[in-house]
């Protein structure tokens, strides 16, 4: 689930973890209601709010979460997967922020969960705890885990996962893979400086999308930037500099979730 | 899961001694203080005073294990945000809230025993074993109250507020029953109110225990029971306030 902060991730998370209740429609994990003891059963969490005791080992705490499931991994197994396996007999307390995260990635894996909810699993991680992380969750993934992962660095999305959900205040935007995605964003970006200001008329209809049109600047996202130009010249705007690069992944995606900016009168 | 979950507790408490020390010590300082000077005098019913003050303390120091252990706990865990985490996983709450439970008890009972020991050795309070046994057996069951009030100043009160909170009402409670001072000692008004108040009520499970309780038992266990579901009542609506504020 890709989106902006405020966009819904965590909310949708919480919903279908029946963290949260829905004030219309119900949520069905495993076919249950979500806080049926047999769907949390299968299910991983590693939520973005989340606290423990600083007083148990590493090693300690895993071992307690593990029998929270029917049918766990060895708490070795967990740990070492989750890049911990040197400060499996470090206190909590004593871990560092990174290595907290890692312990909470630990804490979803080691009941061996059929689906795994991570909310932001990347936030404070460092490049080699990322690149770790990848690795296991590629593993998972190949072993026929269902993987939710909420993010809002449409890199990541890309990297990991095969079906993308974009969503924004509250609203699905795009439920695709990221080929698809990549084909629906436009790639192209245009930068123009024209002789006068812009007028709305000038860039309206074009097969483009405005990232920003100000006095005599206009920045516009097209996968057509030929058939932009061709137009706009043919409305006779008077183009004084003009720059084509390739779109900017996140700009790209950021067009995808924002409205477009209103022309400068 | 219980037996794993109660273990975990148990080894999180070992782990930060200067809480378990202060539950177990105090009711012990307290005894040194308001009961030492006058273990050898004798009760009008013929009754021991040691074994009577004894009684009192020790009815103190479960309730204070209940109090403090589950009001500051339960307020921490909620501030540290480990209920939350906790929420997501399929332990069911009720084995949670038993492993608790368990450990507070277990922890009662040592703080009980401590604080025997030392009246017989230091006080000289002699009592037939069966009387001390009774006595421990009376309190640990009964302290139920006890932990619903826990409960209720941990589910109301944030981490910072729940340690002065638990004191607040535990103490003045405590002292008004007559735990530390015996009744008689007390204020006009104070006595007076004790009878309504649920700590007076257990002190006389314990006092019964040395044969100097004044309340039928009946009457101190209606009073604990209602105690208990006034607590809870308290606990669970806060909790679910909590509940749809941090969750919807």
């Amino acid at each position: 689930m890709l989106g902006p902060n405020g966009a819904g991730k965590t909310t949708s998370i919480s919903l279908m973890l029946g963290l949260r209740q829905p004030t219309a429609g119900q949520v069905r994990l495993f076919g249950l209601p979500p806080t049926d003891r047999r769907a949390r059963s299968r299910c991983g969490v590693m939520l973005q709010e989340s606290g423990t005791t600083s007083v148990l080992t590493v090693r300690e705490i895993v071992d307690v979460f593990r029998v929270y499931y029917p049918a766990p991994l060895p708490a070795e197994r967990a740990i070492a997967m989750a890049g911990l396996a040197e400060q499996a007999g470090m206190r909590i307390g004593a871990l560092s922020g990174g290595q907290r995260q890692r312990l909470y990635f630990a804490l979803a894996i080691c009941g061996d969960p059929d689906i795994l909810f991570l909310d932001e699993p990347t936030v404070g991680m460092d490049v080699e705890a990322r690149r770790g992380f990848v690795a296991s969750i590629q593993t998972l993934a190949a072993a026929g885990k269902t993987i939710v992962f909420t993010s809002h660095y449409l890199r990541e999305a890309e990297e990991l996962a095969r079906r993308i959900i974009v969503i924004d205040h509250g609203t699905v935007i795009a439920d695709a893979s990221p080929q698809e995605l990549k084909a629906r964003v436009p790639g192209k970006k245009i930068t123009l400086v024209a002789g006068r200001p812009f007028t709305g008329k000038d860039l309206e209809g074009l097969p483009a999308s405005v990232i920003s049109a100000t006095g005599e600047r206009a920045s516009l996202l097209s996968n057509e930037p030929a058939a932009v130009l061709r137009e706009l010249f043919r409305r006779g705007v008077d183009v004084a500099d003009l720059e084509v690069t390739g779109a900017d992944l996140e700009e790209a995606f950021l067009a995808l979730t924002r409205r477009a900016e209103p022309a400068a009168p | 899961m219980l037996v794993v979950q109660a273990r975990s507790e148990m080894r999180m408490r070992w782990r930060i001694p200067a809480f378990s020390v202060t539950i177990v010590a105090l009711p012990v300082l307290f005894f040194t203080f308001f009961g030492l000077p006058y273990v050898k005098q004798t009760l009008p019913n013929g009754i021991n005073l040691g074994a009577y003050l004894i009684a009192s303390f020790a009815a103190y120091s479960v309730g204070s294990v209940m109090v403090f252990g589950f009001g500051i706990g339960v307020a921490t865990e909620r501030g540290l945000k480990v209920d939350v985490l906790m929420r997501a996983t399929p332990l069911p709450p009720l084995i949670a809230i038993a492993a608790k439970v368990v450990n507070a008890l277990a922890y009662a009972l040592l703080s009980l025993v401590v604080l025997i020991v030392y009246g017989v050795i230091v006080g000289g309070i002699r009592q037939d074993l069966l009387v001390w046994l009774d006595v421990i057996a009376r309190l640990l069951a009964g302290s139920v109250p006890f932990i619903a009030l826990g409960f209720a100043i941990g589910y109301t009160c944030g981490p910072n507020v729940a340690p002065a909170a638990a004191n607040l009402v535990y103490l003045p409670l405590s002292f008004a029953s007559g735990l530390f001072l015996p009744l008689s000692q007390l204020p006009g008004f104070v006595r007076a109110v004790a009878p309504y108040l649920p700590a007076y009520h257990y002190g006389q499970l314990a006092w019964s225990a040395v044969g100097a309780g004044t309340e039928p038992m009946a009457v101190s266990l209606a009073w604990l029971a209602a105690y208990t579901v006034a607590f809870l009542a308290i606990a669970f609506r806060a909790y679910r306030r909590e509940e749809s504020r941090k969750f919807g």
